[in-house]
């Protein structure tokens, strides 16, 4: 889904709020809630895929308002609701108020057929797809291309396990795009690495080295 | 009964960790035993001190070196250190004179945490998730990283269940130093790629 979750590229946002070695948790509650999700996948109670796609269905204003740790038990309450174990109406008494929740799934959808495989230094372009259910393509390589660099092991389609429907593992590939590829005239000249699964991917066509940085890219991969 | 977003405040969010308790338990999870070992696990496992032996080693033992950048998940099993079942694959992505790595998650916040440690506040913040792949030059300076000109940058979004750290360069200064001096250098900045070591 082209939801607000889907940051890569973004304009607005202002500096990192960084400081070394910055905190991972602030508050005690942020400790429970991040040992909530986990015991919940490692239980299998929810799948990882069913869980970021229940962040990313939460209301536009929410999301960017919470928090990671907010996200994260947004998300799970969500879950919990959807697969029976609770009703939202019995959280808000619980929790003694209104129990915000993410909003209702699109349709998921399985893999893609008719799938090609792909080695290190393939040129492929990125389907120019627009679907409304989970997906793990950021919108800024859509419909781009690029040069695989290297094949990972096979993982349960995404766009189906969030949705309970029959995952076929597949492989992904991290894609090699150009910065300016993406974003001509407006980026910072880099190599962005992308990984990419093989149902969001057709072959491309061979594309020329070209230099970033003064750096060739032909014996980069 | 409809409870109004924009007229009826949300309850604490300390009331809604306990109601997601509540229904855990009730769903037959030993919800305080259970959260009580992950809370240890993520504040004494998942350290960047992992990623730091595995660097240090690297340093100093070649052989190790090439089996790292190989099979990174193998490689630190042979230091007894794990990753979740959905982690698939480390990828090991050597920074050198000419190229610098730097990882992200644009979509989420996803890390190889048992290896790196859990990511800190800024890396799951909205401003580095956005900027980071598309000014990565400019927003690792605002960050205090100046790279010079003719170096590389190589962002990695983690998008699938394969996961990234970055090896960072050796610093000068360190010749002869032992594996364990050298791995107190390591910072889980470093291998998120935000920061280059010095000493």
């Amino acid at each position: 889904m082209d939801g607000v979750h889907d940051l890569g590229g973004t304009q607005g946002f202002g500096g990192v709020r960084y400081a070394p070695g910055a905190q991972v948790f602030h508050a005690a509650w942020e400790m429970r809630a991040n040992a909530l999700y986990a015991l919940c996948a490692r239980r299998g109670i929810i799948n990882m895929d069913e869980y970021r796609h229940a962040i990313e269905r939460m209301e536009p204003r929410h999301y960017l308002g919470a928090g990671y740790y907010e996200r994260s038990l947004t998300g799970l309450a969500t879950l919990l609701v959807e697969k029976g174990l609770a009703t939202a109406q019995e959280l808000n008494v619980l929790a003694g108020g209104r129990f915000p929740l993410a909003l209702p799934a699109a349709a998921g959808r399985v893999n893609a057929p008719g799938r090609h495989r792909y080695q290190a230094g393939d040129a492929v372009n990125v389907r120019n797809e627009h679907f409304s259910g989970h997906v793990r393509m950021p919108a800024y390589i859509r419909g781009k291309s690029g040069v695989v660099v290297a094949v990972s092991p096979a993982y349960p389609f995404p766009d189906a396990h969030a949705h309970g429907l029959d995952a076929e593992h597949e492989p992904t590939y991290d894609v090699r795009f150009r910065s300016i590829d993406l974003w001509p005239d407006a980026c910072d000249a880099a190599m962005v690495h992308v990984g990419v699964f093989e149902s969001y991917l057709e072959p491309g066509r061979a594309q020329p080295p070209v230099a970033s940085a003064g750096v060739a890219l032909a014996d980069s991969a | 009964m409809y409870l109004n977003p924009a007229t009826v405040p949300a309850a604490s969010i300390e009331s809604r960790v306990s109601a997601v308790e509540h229904i855990l338990e009730r769903a037959g999870v030993a919800v305080k035993e259970e959260v009580a070992q992950l809370t240890q696990l993520a504040q004494e496992q998942w350290i960047a001190q992992n990623g730091a032996r595995l660097v240090a080693r690297s340093w100093v033992d070649p052989g190790f070196r090439e089996r790292l950048l190989q099979n990174g998940m193998a490689a630190a099993a042979e230091f007894g250190l794990g990753m979740p079942a959905h982690h698939r694959c480390l990828v090991v992505l050597e920074n050198s004179a000419t190229i610098h790595n730097v990882i992200c998650c644009t979509l989420c916040s996803c890390t190889a945490f048992t290896i790196i440690g859990l990511p800190p506040d800024w890396y799951k913040d909205f401003e580095y998730r956005s900027r980071i792949v598309r000014q990565a030059r400019t927003v690792l300076a605002e960050m205090g990283l100046q790279l010079d000109p003719a170096v590389e940058i190589r962002v990695w979004d983690t998008t699938a269940d394969t996961r990234y750290m970055v090896l960072p360069q050796r610093p000068r200064g360190t010749e002869g130093w032992s594996e364990d001096r050298l791995a107190a250098i390591v910072t889980r900045e470093s291998m998120i790629g935000v920061q280059r070591l010095e000493v």
